[in-house]
């Protein structure tokens, strides 16, 4: 089986990895790149633990080929926080105590950080809507909604 | 990965330069190789030990692949890689052909509706694939590059069976288009899932109408249904009693009828038949009365 020398800039900095055709993304990121707060949780697209952030949109890292991922530029929860300093999602989760286990909270960041990029000001239909691939077992969800309610006042606040 | 589920058996990733190099790849490798696009059924097939395949042939780079264009004469072109969501934001496609965009929205979740493709759904041939109805009642048609030179494909006699098409090895879909859309027209798009969001459907349901001096009703009606039979099913018989009669309640129920007598629906894990048939009737009467709304 063919391997393949990669570049991608992950974070913030450049990585270069060497990934046999048949790594997912979310194996690369977890097992050559330590970055374990990537989650596997299905390895099916169905859960969204996976969740990070490629060339600017979320999507399931266990639905890509780590090949697939040369020259691209990739986000995951670490890269949220800037200098130590959690953003207004995480901050709003804590808030809400909206995390239990927290196993699905890197993928929830990740979806509602772009939600909010894409779609500064959501309905809670767009929220729940944004989140819909991105399922928690401990919650129910309410206090997670609520939180990504409260992160979108603390963005208008900010502006 | 030591998980429940294994992980990916092994491949080789092939990424083409051209089109011409990629198809010939793919015939010098019958049976043993698949265009790649978003991956989101092959890496679940691939991993599930379904699908065999020693080589996944990359075509999404390749040229054209990517780019929507509209043009108010010729209509509407989606290159073949297109993301769902990218067909779903695009200004042209909500307006001109706003039920395609409706299709798309109804799959899965967000995230793997970036890298999930319309055409790929198309050519995976699967009887629930949600984008299918909208894309033939819309008169979708599939430009291939194949062994033998560029031809088109239209959807109408694409589906053969589930996970099979007319599409032969060396084939690579590069594009779909569509014809400016009837004067007049509205279409539905209603999907049954075991829950509101994201799941595949029991039952699908599209529906487009538009005014038509043709038929004896002076309208015309395209109907097609998912997850009731091999291969999406146009439900021929209803579509006859809505150009034959003068449009009511009567008619419409009728139709809707029709549609559930039409469909050999099956049962499997995420429904009975006994009650597909019912949500066809239902659904297609409630699509109707929506349709009809807007264009009577
Ligand atoms: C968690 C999850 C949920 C899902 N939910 C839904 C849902 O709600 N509704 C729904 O309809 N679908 C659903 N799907 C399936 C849907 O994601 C796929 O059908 C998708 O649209 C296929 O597109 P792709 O680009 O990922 O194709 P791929 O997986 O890359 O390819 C699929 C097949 O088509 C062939 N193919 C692809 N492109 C071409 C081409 N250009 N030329 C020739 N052959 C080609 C491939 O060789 C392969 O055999 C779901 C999938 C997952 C993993
Ligand atoms: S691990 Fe990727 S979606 Fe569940
Ligand atoms: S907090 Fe446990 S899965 Fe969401």
């Amino acid at each position: 089986m063919s391997t393949h020398k990669i570049t991608v800039k992950i974070n913030g900095g450049l990585e270069q990895v060497e990934v046999p055709s048949n790594m997912s993304l979310l194996s690369m990121l977890r097992e050559k790149l330590a970055l374990t707060g990537v989650k596997n949780g299905c390895a099916a697209g169905e859960c969204g633990a996976c969740t990070i952030m490629m060339n600017g949109e979320p999507v399931n890292s266990c639905m890509v080929l780590a090949v697939e991922a040369d020259g691209a530029e990739l986000v995951t929860v670490e890269g949220l926080t800037t200098e130590g300093k959690l953003d207004a999602i995480q901050e709003a989760l804590i808030d809400k105590n909206a995390v239990q286990c927290g196993f699905c909270t890197p993928g929830i960041l990740i979806s509602a950080n772009a939600l909010l990029t894409r779609n500064p000001n959501p309905s809670e239909t767009e929220i729940r809507e944004a989140l819909v691939g991105n399922l928690c077992r401990c919650t129910g969800y309410i206090r997670i909604i609520e939180a990504v309610k409260a992160a979108v006042e603390m963005h208008k606040e900010e502006a | 990965m030591n998980n429940a589920h294994p992980g990916l058996p092994e491949f080789d990733y092939i990424k083409p330069a051209t089109l011409a190099e990629a198809s010939q790849f793919l015939v010098q490798h019958e049976n043993e190789s698949r265009p790649f696009m978003g991956g989101t059924d092959i890496i679940v097939r691939m991993r599930d030990g379904f699908w065999k395949d020693k080589y996944l042939v990359e075509v999404k780079h390749l040229e054209g692949m990517t780019s929507i264009h509209f043009d108010p004469v010729k209509g509407l072109t989606i290159g073949a890689a297109t993301s769902m969501n990218n067909v779903a934001a695009h200004p042209d496609i909500q307006r001109y052909y706003p039920l395609l965009a409706e299709a798309a929205n109804s799959v899965a979740s967000y995230q793997l509706r970036n890298r999930a493709t319309v055409v790929g759904n198309i050519c995976n041939a699967s009887p629930a694939g949600d984008t299918t109805g909208a894309s033939m009642v819309l008169g979708g048609v599939l430009s291939v590059h194949g062994a033998g030179g560029l031809r088109t494909e239209p959807l109408t006699t694409f589906f053969l069976g589930p996970g099979k098409t007319v599409l032969k090895p060396g084939d690579i879909v590069t594009a779909i288009t569509f014809p400016i859309p009837p004067k007049g027209w509205a279409g539905k798009y209603i999907k049954l899932g075991r829950n509101a969001l994201s799941d595949l459907s029991i039952v699908g349901v599209t529906v487009l109408g538009y005014p038509d001096a043709a038929t004896k009703s002076g309208y015309r009606f395209h109907i097609v249904l998912a997850s009731v039979a091999p291969v999406p099913f146009v439900a021929a018989a209803a579509e006859a009693v809505l150009a034959e009669k003068t449009i009511s309640d009567d008619v419409l129920d009728a139709a809707a009828a029709a549609a559930m007598d039409g469909c050999k629906p099956i049962d499997d894990v995420r429904s009975s038949a006994r009650y597909r048939k019912l949500m066809v009737r239902n659904l297609t009467r409630k699509a109707l009365d929506e349709v009809w709304t807007k264009i009577k």
